[in-house]
């Protein structure tokens, strides 16, 4: 067990360190002060037909809009005519239309769930020409977003929020596409195929013959952890032993999920001037993911109390991997849960109660602990916003931000961001039982079937993507919803956020007075932390003590279902 | 809107060109080039024919070889998967009992009676493969000592040395366990 918390422990410094070097790095970029690839910038940039002059918060949203239905209707477009299409070795057919909606909203919105199974219905050229190019631009959204909202906190009296499509550029350029290469590269040394041939039959020593499916899978594999996307090349994704090889692969994969979102805050501090402001929301997401790694880890420690005599004591192995055993499968479970990543290296369905609770604990929280690339970070705002808030009404003053003054406009746009997940989850799902499609999806009877379907409403919303597998997704009227609650879950976050950007970049910034309250300190992160957990968290209390808290609860009385 | 459109088609085509094809084309060259073994899937050949990946599991039943792990897909590598049943299936439970009893050594270790995330885990635990040794042994008429040999040229871990035990290459232990004869 030492072992384990000094390995979590190595791994938590390690990115903290990282997310000090690159969030620097990121102001560098989009301040332009770092232009190595300006050439190339400046080339796509003209062909776009864009001067790069700023835009407003409504043009920024625009831009983000267009270039997302762009891209759905091109990835819509290039799953239902795969047929047609070159690098499709294994002759898949069209997806059926509601499969390829649902898949299309999924990578446009970084959600990347996934209702089919990659190796048995995506021909390459699907896999490359469509989703690698979405994991890509997605996470390019997200993270131009974050940076434009940035920018509306470090401004002064301007309705300048920056141009989305220099800053969509940039983070393809100077940010994904660097860091994909490199680890595309690292994961192929560890066994990630890489190839365009589709599958290789092999003769088992017991003989007859077995079918391995192949592909240009490192290529994707590397962006969809690292843009937080998570949509695997194979059905299990990252438990795949060819998605995920080895302990260094499967490290390499948790870091480059993490390494972005943990940037954005000392990225904020250096752009508005002051690193303690980083400082105190990198402590509240830090403070939160120990607090959900620590959980996870023990309730999965102990194993399955209905297999005892039948299995020897410790940690269950169903649905877990032998080379990755409960340190790496936990931290990798906390880590794609907390970002809206969704890449799983273990069957979620399978973990304890308890240890299923985890990750939807940390998307029903609004994926802010670290949070996927932008999103998280986005997201994060908000919830400073409302903390602001309450703090100025505990001590009677109007709230202020880095000398920006909150006020009712910015209120009531974040009041309404706090709608998105339980409509999208609470809403949705009900719906989804009342009419009677939810009874045949489920896969397991008692209280883990509720926590299917709660989990699945849970990824669409918080675009997370991962999934009780178990939970039958592929209907069309599941394809629909989800797909409903994906978008909602990504425009409902971005429209606001950036209006929010807009109205305070236009305030002028106050001094800071003795009546000021600070945004940066231990006070401050304290605060943050109780309202992401009182406002984010508890409107969902019913729902888990009915899901995994009662199947927890029937388990230690010996009741299976 | 509209003056978002040209830029939006624009980016989006070039995106596509650059990252859907030049990308993955790119690293499938540079992987085909430098490290052909891993690219092409860690494929490993007896006397010229494929007998499998070394890091795809396959299904061992004959009682001279060391069984690998549950597989909810039956070890079809052209897909993938888990059971995905809770903790608390009752289906599940009944699974476990049955896997259980017949190991060789009761209780069993839990990876052993449970079915793997991607259903083509290539890996036991190192304590999974010595209990299987007696079995193998008498199958094969060989001293003990000899498999654990051949089972210790295919055992890896801790992680990093630091996390998670010893675990065991089941087909690369099997193919060692052929080269050791009988």
């Amino acid at each position: 067990m030492l072992s384990d918390l000094l390995f979590l422990t190595l791994f938590l410094a390690a990115l903290t360190a990282a997310g000090l070097s690159l969030g620097p790095y990121m102001a560098g970029v989009f301040t332009g002060r770092i232009r190595y690839l300006a050439p190339v910038e400046r080339l796509l940039l003209r062909a776009a037909g864009t001067d790069g002059a700023g835009q407003r918060w409504t043009g920024y949203a625009a831009g983000v809009l267009a270039f997302n239905a762009a891209g759905f209707l091109l990835l819509y477009l290039v799953l239902r005519l795969q047929g047609y299409l070159p690098f499709n070795p294994q002759g898949f057919g069209a997806m059926s239309a509601d499969g390829a909606f649902n898949t299309a909203i999924s990578f446009m919105t970084n959600t990347n769930w996934q209702s089919y199974g990659g190796e048995t219905t995506l021909s390459h050229f699907s896999q490359m020409f469509g989703l690698t190019v979405q994991n890509f631009v997605s996470a390019a959204t997200g993270i131009a977003v974050a940076v434009a909202v940035v920018r509306g906190l470090a401004a002064r009296s301007t309705r300048d929020l920056g141009n989305f499509w220099v800053d969509l550029t940039r983070a393809v350029l100077y940010l994904l596409l660097p860091g994909a290469i490199i680890l595309a590269v690292l994961l192929v040394w560890q066994g990630v195929p890489q190839t365009l041939v589709g599958s290789v039959t092999a003769t088992p020593l017991e003989g007859g013959q077995q079918v391995i499916a192949q592909g240009p899978v490192a290529s994707q594999a590397a962006i969809k952890m690292l843009g937080t996307n998570g949509g695997g090349f194979f059905n299990v994704n990252a438990a795949h032993p060819y998605e995920n090889p080895t302990a260094l692969s499967n490290l390499a994969q948790i870091f480059a999920i993490l390494v972005i979102p943990a940037a954005f805050p000392f990225f904020y501090g250096r752009m508005v001037g002051d690193r303690r402001q980083g400082w105190a929301i990198f402590a509240a997401m830090a403070a939160m993911f120990v607090a959900v790694l620590l959980a996870a880890y023990f309730a999965e420690r102990a194993g399955n109390p209905l297999y005892a005599g039948l299995t020897e004591p410790g940690t269950g192995m169903e649905g877990k991997e032998v080379r990755f055993g409960l340190a790496q499968t936990v931290l990798f479970e906390v880590a794609t849960t907390v970002a809206s990543c969704g890449a799983v290296n273990a069957m979620h369905d399978s973990l304890m109660a308890l240890g299923g609770m985890i990750p939807l604990f940390n998307m029903l929280v609004g994926e802010v602990i670290f949070g996927g690339v932008g999103a998280g970070f986005y997201g994060m705002v908000l919830y400073v916003v409302l903390t602001v808030f309450l703090a100025g009404l505990m001590v009677g003053r109007t709230p202020e931000w880095l000398g920006k003054k909150i006020e009712a406009r910015e209120m009531k746009l974040a009041a309404l961001t706090l709608l998105v997940m339980p409509v999208g989850v609470l809403v949705l799902g009900a719906v989804s039982i009342l009419t009677g499609n939810a009874a045949g999806a489920v896969q397991d009877a008692g209280p883990h079937g509720l926590t299917e379907l709660i989990y699945a409403y849970t990824s669409g919303t918080a675009n997370n993507g991962s999934a009780f597998a178990g939970f039958g997704a592929n209907t069309v009227w599941h394809n629909s919803m989800i797909g409903l609650a994906m978008m909602i879950g990504r425009w409902g976050y971005i429209i606001p956020v950036l209006a929010i950007a807009g109205s305070l970049a236009a305030k002028p910034r106050a001094e800071a007075t003795a009546g000021t309250f600070p945004t940066h300190g231990t006070a401050f992160t304290i605060l943050l932390v109780a309202t992401i957990l009182i406002v984010g968290a508890l409107t969902f209390l019913p729902v888990l003590a009915l899901g995994p808290i009662a199947e927890h609860v029937s388990i230690a009385a010996g009741q299976s279902f | 809107m509209l003056t978002q459109l040209r830029p939006a088609l624009t980016l989006l085509g070039a995106f596509s060109l650059m990252l859907g094809l030049a990308y993955p084309l790119a690293m499938t060259g540079f992987a085909q080039v430098l490290m052909p073994a891993q690219a092409n899937g860690s494929l490993i050949s007896r006397d010229g024919v494929i007998v499998g990946s070394s890091l795809i599991g396959q299904n061992f039943t004959r009682p001279e070889y060391l069984r690998s792990r549950p597989s909810a897909v039956d070890y079809d590598a052209a897909g993938s998967g888990g059971s995905n049943l809770g903790p608390s299936s009752a289906e599940l439970l009944a699974q476990v009992r049955t896997r259980a009893a017949a190991f060789d050594r009761q209780p069993a270790p839990s990876d052993m009676a449970t079915a793997s995330a991607s259903g083509l885990d290539p890996h036991i635990s190192l304590a999974s493969a010595l209990a299987q040794v007696p079995r193998i042994a008498a199958a094969r008429g060989l001293d003990e000592d000899r498999i654990r040999a051949a089972i210790r040229t295919a055992t890896t871990g801790p992680a990093f040395g630091l996390v998670d035990g010893a675990m065991v290459n089941v087909l690369r232990a099997n193919l060692a366990l052929d080269a050791a004869g009988a």
